[in-house]
């Protein structure tokens, strides 16, 4: 937002200052941050700071409950599941940040063409986003990896690619919105050319929705990785991973409690803590979203409530 | 409320075109899926069974000696004749298959959705009403658990409870509803519950949305300004409203499940498309894999369209968009 255009940059950063009030007051949203802070420093310093080696085997100690000495327990060949628990945690994050990356450059892209050129482009661009709708995530996400070989590459890629039509159909739905607000409207017959639009009032005003977008895709990019990982598919052993190491412990569910609850629960606190904060973010960035908090107990409630079920439906509808 | 009729057939006709162009693009996927492996797929499969005989063999069996477009050409057709070629591992027809497979996903799904259901239309209705309060406030968060947990993560964890521990339930296997209504009972509770518990998270937030729209409309404030109890209001007017939305969001949730059984079916070896779908990727076998995402995604078109078409005959304002 450059200083030329007055109506974005004045009335940006009050807005923005709003924003991030409305965020921190809400206890549930600064809660999953701290675990997400949490969770993402645990993970980026695990090398360093788990107790053991993540393949370390140690037979004589296989199969022992939770202790002083390994507090998540030990595993089958008697490796240390805290240590694998963290380590798994930092390949977790890395798919699911590249895969959403991935998503959301290519459905950012896809939407706000599809959204700003209209007409045959947009008609044409959604058709293969509703394709793309029809096959379920997971299946999809299978797909792909049984066309390539299973590994972290091609476990990113699928999920990405799974991700980008919900990414497109939100910038799609933002774009639309902009592309006949007076201020677009007046700055195309001022002749500007449609890249400039596109990069100074296009892109900037559907931050919002995206970011949220971001935030609950990361929930399910987590989920959609840890699965394909359960059924053998994604990260190949013997590098640990959330979704592997639930596979292993399936055949010791009898003998070793801590070698399921663990790793799941590590899904579980990731998966819900991007939720949350995805969610405290719609309240907190959504444009829409804000002034109708504003408007809250006024006339507005019963449109404030239509536009979050439909949100509600695009964003998650293919989600799992 | 009458029903133009030409009004409706308009509605009906584009969403039928529409549905169609989107299964062409489907059946273009799936098309491509064998032809996007790097490599030579026949040769993949065959692993270490190759030999010149084999491959040739498979190869003529599968059409993949044809040029792209007459194989392109003859699957199309071929498909929507119902004949989705043979599987690379047995030779078996991949449509028979896929229907001995077809009636155990649809029975867990189907008990999935129930579940889902009982669940969600009770709590979306009930945190709607109270809208904002502390009971709301523990819905909401309740659902924003099922939505996060890992499904397959909660299927270890009852098989955990109810199998290992209290001994009450199988925790894996499959009798057929036909052969054994009790054991297929008892094999269904835990995947379903699995399901349906994940799913009836998702919908409970839906519903919730659906509910709170209905209850602020207009002719609510009629109902609860010329004074009828809340109870008449709740179970006449917004519970009713709120029905045909929660169909819509029941049949995409069934549309969801069906295709997102896999690792449930995988956990408690339940032999589905879900679990076929995971041993043909493991092996290779991509005629049947490619069989069997076409049939998910078909019944996910075919669904929709449904649930598209009834909510039109119910609600006449979508018709008109």
């Amino acid at each position: 937002m450059s200083v030329s255009e007055p109506p974005v940059s004045v009335a940006a950063p009050r807005s923005r200052v709003r924003a991030w009030r409305l965020l921190a007051s809400n206890p549930l949203t600064v809660a999953a941050a701290i675990v997400l802070a949490v969770v993402v420093l645990a993970s980026m310093l695990a090398p360093w700071i788990a107790p053991y080696g993540v393949n370390q085997i140690d037979v004589a100690n296989a199969l022992t409950s939770p202790s002083p000495a390994h507090w998540f327990g030990t595993d089958e060949l008697g490796r240390d599941v805290l240590s694998r628990v963290l380590l798994a945690g930092s390949t977790s994050l890395t798919i699911a940040v590249s895969a959403v990356a991935i998503a959301l450059v290519l459905g950012l892209v896809l939407g706000v063409v599809a959204g700003f050129a209209g007409g045959w482009v947009d008609a044409a661009l959604m058709r293969i986003v509703d394709v793309m709708f029809a096959f379920p995530v997971l299946l999809l996400a299978l797909a792909i990896i049984a066309i390539f070989q299973p590994g972290m590459l091609t476990t990113t890629i699928a999920i990405g690619v799974v991700y980008t039509p919900i990414f497109a159909r939100v910038a799609r739905a933002s774009t639309l919105s902009l592309r006949t607000a007076p201020f677009v409207q007046v700055s195309r017959t001022m002749g500007t050319p449609a890249a400039s639009i596109l990069r100074r009032h296009v892109l900037p005003n559907i931050g919002g929705p995206i970011i949220v977008q971001t935030s609950l895709s990361l929930a399910f990019a987590i989920l959609s990785e840890a699965a394909l990982s359960f059924l053998g598919l994604g990260i190949q052993p013997p590098a640990p991973s959330w979704g592997g190491m639930l596979f292993t412990a399936q055949g010791f569910l009898a003998q070793a409690w801590w070698m399921s609850v663990f790793p799941g629960a590590a899904i579980f606190v990731t998966a819900l803590a991007f939720n949350l904060f995805g969610d405290g973010l719609r309240d907190g960035l959504d444009p829409r979203q804000r002034t109708i908090i504003e408007a809250r107990h006024g006339q507005r409630r019963r449109e404030r409530a239509a536009a979050a079920l439909r949100r509600d439906m695009t964003d998650r509808e293919a989600s799992r | 409320m009458s029903i133009a009729p030409a009004q409706l057939l308009r509605f009906l006709g584009a969403r039928l075109l529409s549905s169609a162009v989107v299964l062409l693009g489907v059946l273009i996927v799936v098309f491509a899926l064998v032809h996007l492996v790097p490599g030579d797929p026949v040769r993949l499969a065959l692993g270490t069974r190759y030999t010149p005989e084999a491959y040739d063999a498979l190869r003529a069996a599968s059409g993949l000696d044809r040029s792209l477009p007459e194989q392109f050409v003859t699957y199309i057709a071929h498909a929507l004749t119902g004949d989705l070629g043979v599987s690379f591992r047995n030779g078996q027809p991949v449509t028979t298959t896929l229907l001995q497979r077809l009636p155990a996903t649809i029975s867990l799904a189907l008990v999935g959705l129930v579940i889902a259901l009982i669940i969600s239309v009770p709590a979306g209705v009930y945190s709607a009403l109270r809208e904002g309060r502390v009971s709301d406030v523990v819905v909401r968060l309740t659902s924003q658990f099922g939505v996060s947990v890992p499904d397959f993560w909660l299927g270890l964890l009852l098989i955990s409870l109810f199998s290992l521990t209290l001994g009450l339930l199988p925790a894996s296997g499959y009798l057929a509803l036909t052969d054994d209504p009790g054991g297929w009972l008892r094999q269904v509770t835990l995947p379903g519950l699995t399901v349906g518990l994940v799913a009836g998270a998702i919908m409970t937030r839906y519903i919730r949305a659906a509910v709170i729209d209905v209850a602020s409309a207009g002719y609510i404030r009629t109902a609860v300004s010329k004074g009828l109890p809340r109870r008449v209001v709740v179970s006449r007017h917004i519970v009713r409203g709120a029905l045909v939305p929660v169909l819509t969001i029941a049949g995409i949730q069934l549309a969801t499940i069906l295709g997102g059984v896999i690792v449930v079916e995988v956990v408690f070896a339940w032999p589905g498309l879900g679990r076929l779908v995971y041993d043909a990727v493991a092996a290779r076998d991509y005629p049947l894999i490619q069989g069997a995402v076409l049939l998910v995604a078909v019944m996910f078109i075919v669904v929709n369209l449904i649930v598209d078409v009834l909510y039109a005959v119910v609600d006449p304002r979508i018709r008109a968009a």
